[in-house]
């Protein structure tokens, strides 16, 4: 391999030249590769289910910015090393003496690495614009979106965001669709949703970042306190926020684990989040799952308890996320770089424990969640009043992590399968790979400094169950209760 | 007389305030629970509702809340946080331009399909299907098709206005007497000086009626579909306050969006005044 092999591996020879031997160097060869793969990944949907399957089959077709990135922070490190070692075997003899991570650690004191990394990637381009329109629902797992704003992040990676507050996750659906906003907050499984078309055209979507794991909550009207068993909740009417939402697919999981139908025994209907509250206070719902700040208001509203946090069904499930069409990332990557590396840093911030309280205090006020302070201040650093006299401590009752397990997306299309929102045979792990940017978050994670985890699947364990993302056909029919 | 008319009427809607006020004020304060007991830690975390309180604002509540923003009308914290006058400003200017725009078009085919009996029967069965059109329910299709939230509520606006404009401008335009119209052919005036100097002042009254009614519609239109796709307007404002719970900003949005929707109406009316004739 040419300059693009590890520089730091004294395994791998350094001589340059590319490998199909048609381009000057290895960076043009790459180069070149990038711009073959581009026009790939802004082809329109086709019709039938076949002819996508078969349009999402190149399951590696990443968007051109993300190789060029690659590339080039390549290249100079290995320019670098080539300078400083001259010879090849004595790079290879100093990199097997001391260690890859000392030889970067040594070479970065004479050379600063990173600056000229990032001095090379911000001559690949200006950005392409910087007035950015991103869209938010106003709750608490858009923090991430919404505080980078007062706090910052958006400014200091070059870009002037005004995030819209939206009414609901079907408005801010449309808003997407239409381009009125570049970039949007969305609830995890509406990429895939949009992806296959289920509930809207199919459009191609992507997922670059989750925001926040848990942090959401069965609450119940407090005329339920006593009816602390599932299996006592027949006739309920319960509330989710939209459809496609990990809210939807928790709450039929958890009802049918205790032998509950979603669809025959009790009645679950889409509301806005903002008005489930008023909804619960007139006993229209019986309960809901929602995201916060909804669950604590009803708290502190004295008109409902929270009777789960979701955290106690699946530990570290997905919930809302930072999604984009892939016409903006194709048209503006360098735009999309900085937005995707401004979220990444605000979701890292967000996940410190210590940063909560001023988190919670810069996005009460009315240009953002309009909420009192001590409601969202409960939601994110996880002491709160439970509804039923007691104060709980759940430091984890939401929490902040950007990776976007590919895993994830495979059990989100397993319960839109079970639950007939997806008829057709579909591929998963095509359309999670190609909706969930998960090689890509962990390249920029990386190059903030991050610690990204080395694979995207891993088997996720949800009220005791296991799910293996190997096998999704087999996890849908093992369950009793299911529509297919 | 009339002016003792004038100030017994003005006596009786005050007194009629006077009373409404202090039976909500009344009915406020019963509602106050007494205060609940609770640990002082956990009573820390919970709202005023939770401890007793009511959730309805008093009269008192709202003065205060009303007092805030006309004393503060234009300030600008944010794309999603700005004072009342400025959101008024977006809607009634989104109103307007969808106003004027439905008059541009509805007054011209209003008049031909009143003067000529053949459009009046062609154009019928469309007007007939899409006039009874809740104008909310176009909006998914302008959003998709418009691909943009501000000019679909304009376009919805358009579309409500629309129909009384029309159908007044057509009944107006029909029934100008039939001896007017006479005499002015007997004196050979050309069509156009006939449609401008005597259909026209004859039909103007029927026509600003329609006007008015069109502008009501159009402003209880824009607070739904504001509050639909949000970002800016008074119907958002309402929706924000909503989201929050505060039912004493819903209160003080009800108030200046029926005192906008009088003077809109007001000047039409005056309008009116204006072309009114006695035959």
């Amino acid at each position: 391999m040419g300059s693009m092999s590890n520089p730091f591996d004294p395994s791998k020879s350094l001589s340059s030249g590319c490998p199909c031997g048609q381009h000057g160097s290895m960076l043009e060869h790459r180069l070149a590769e990038c711009a073959g793969e581009a026009p790939k990944a802004g082809s329109p949907a086709a019709p039938s289910s076949e002819a996508r399957a078969e349009a999402y089959a190149p399951v590696d077709d990443r968007p051109a910015w993300e190789n060029r990135e690659a590339v080039v922070s390549r290249i100079v490190e290995t320019a670098v090393v080539k300078s400083v070692f001259g010879a090849d075997a004595s790079r290879r003899a100093f990199l097997r003496a001391v260690g890859a991570s000392t030889a970067l650690a040594a070479i970065s004191q004479v050379f600063p690495l990173d600056d000229l990394k990032a001095r090379v990637l911000d001559a690949k381009g200006p950005l392409e614009k910087s007035a950015l329109k991103v869209g938010f629902v106003p709750i608490t797992c858009a923090t991430p979106i919404i505080m980078a704003a007062p706090m910052g992040f958006y400014k200091k990676h070059g870009l002037d965001v005004d995030v819209i507050k939206t009414a609901g996750w079907a408005v801010a659906r449309d808003k997407s669709l239409s381009g009125e906003y570049d970039a949007a907050h969305m609830l995890t499984p509406m990429p895939l949703a949009i992806t296959v078309g289920a509930g809207s055209v199919a459009t191609p979507w992507t997922m670059p970042a989750v925001e926040n794991i848990n942090g959401q909550a069965i609450t119940l009207h407090n005329k339920h306190k006593d009816k602390l068993d599932p299996k006592q909740w027949k006739g309920f009417k319960f509330a989710v926020p939209f459809e496609y939402s990990m809210h939807n697919f928790l709450l039929r999981y958890f009802v049918a684990e205790h032998g509950i139908d979603p669809d025959k025994d009790i009645q679950i209907r889409v509301l806005p989040p903002p008005e489930m509250v008023a909804n619960l206070r007139a006993e229209n719902v019986d309960g809901y799952l929602s995201p916060d700040p909804f669950n604590q208001r009803a708290v502190y509203d004295g008109i409902g308890f929270i009777y789960k946090l979701t955290k106690e069904i699946w530990p570290g499930h997905p919930c809302c996320a930072f999604a984009a069409s892939r016409k903006f990332i194709d048209e503006n990557p360098n735009t999309f770089l900085a937005l995707f590396k401004a979220i990444i840093d605000a979701t890292a911030f967000s996940s410190k424990p210590e940063n909560r309280k001023e988190i919670a205090a810069a996005i009460s006020p009315k240009n953002y969640l309009n909420q009192p302070t001590t409601v969202v201040e409960q939601v994110l650093t996880g002491r709160f009043a439970d509804g039923q006299g007691k104060v709980r401590n759940e430091p984890d009752r939401i929490d902040f992590d950007p990776f976007p397990w590919h895993s994830m997306g495979i059990w989100i299309l397993t319960q839109m399968k079970r639950w007939g929102y997806v008829k057709d045979d579909i591929n998963y792990q095509a359309i999670a790979e190609q909706v969930y940017l998960a090689t890509d978050a962990a390249d920029v994670m990386k190059s903030m400094g991050l610690t990204p985890p080395s694979a995207t699947y891993k088997t996720h364990t949800i009220m005791g169950k296991e799910f293996d993302p190997k096998k999704p056909e087999e996890y849908v029919n093992s369950f009793a209760i299911k529509r297919t | 007389m009339l002016k003792s008319t004038n100030v017994r009427a003005f006596l009786l809607s005050m007194l009629m305030l006077v009373l409404f006020l202090g039976a909500w004020h009344i009915w406020v304060e019963q509602q106050k629970g007494p205060a609940v007991d609770m640990d002082p830690e956990y009573a820390k975390l919970m709202g005023i509702t939770a401890k007793g309180g009511s959730a309805m604002p008093g009269p008192l509540d709202v003065g205060r809340s009303l007092w805030g923003h006309i004393t503060d009308p234009f300030y600008d914290k944010g794309p999603n946080d700005k004072g009342i006058g400025i959101q008024l400003a977006y809607s009634i200017a989104r109103v307007l331009t969808g106003f004027l725009l439905a008059a541009a078009i509805a007054i011209p085919i209003g008049f031909v399909i009143g003067m000529s009996p053949v459009f009046r029967q062609a154009f019928d069965p469309f007007v007939q299907v899409l006039k009874p059109v809740s104008p909310l329910a176009w909006m998914p299709l302008a959003l998709y098709t418009i691909k943009d939230s501000g000019t679909s509520s304009v376009f919805v606006i358009f579309i409500c206005s629309i129909w009384p404009m029309l159908i007044n401008t057509a009944f107006g335009v029909a029934s100008v007497r039939r001896e007017w119209i006479n005499v002015a052919r007997t004196l050979e005036v050309s069509a156009p000086r006939m449609a401008w100097r005597v259909i026209l002042p004859a039909a103007a009254p029927t026509i600003l009626t329609g006007m008015r009614i069109s502008i009501g519609i159009a402003w209880l239109v824009i607070v739904a579909a504001e509050m639909l796709v949000g970002g800016t307007g008074i119907g958002y404002f309402v929706w924000n306050e909503w989201n929050n719970l505060s039912i004493t900003g819903v209160i003080s949005s009800i108030i200046f969006i029926g005192v906008i929707g009088m003077l809109l109406d007001l000047i039409l009316a005056s309008a009116a005044r204006l072309v009114e004739y006695a035959e």
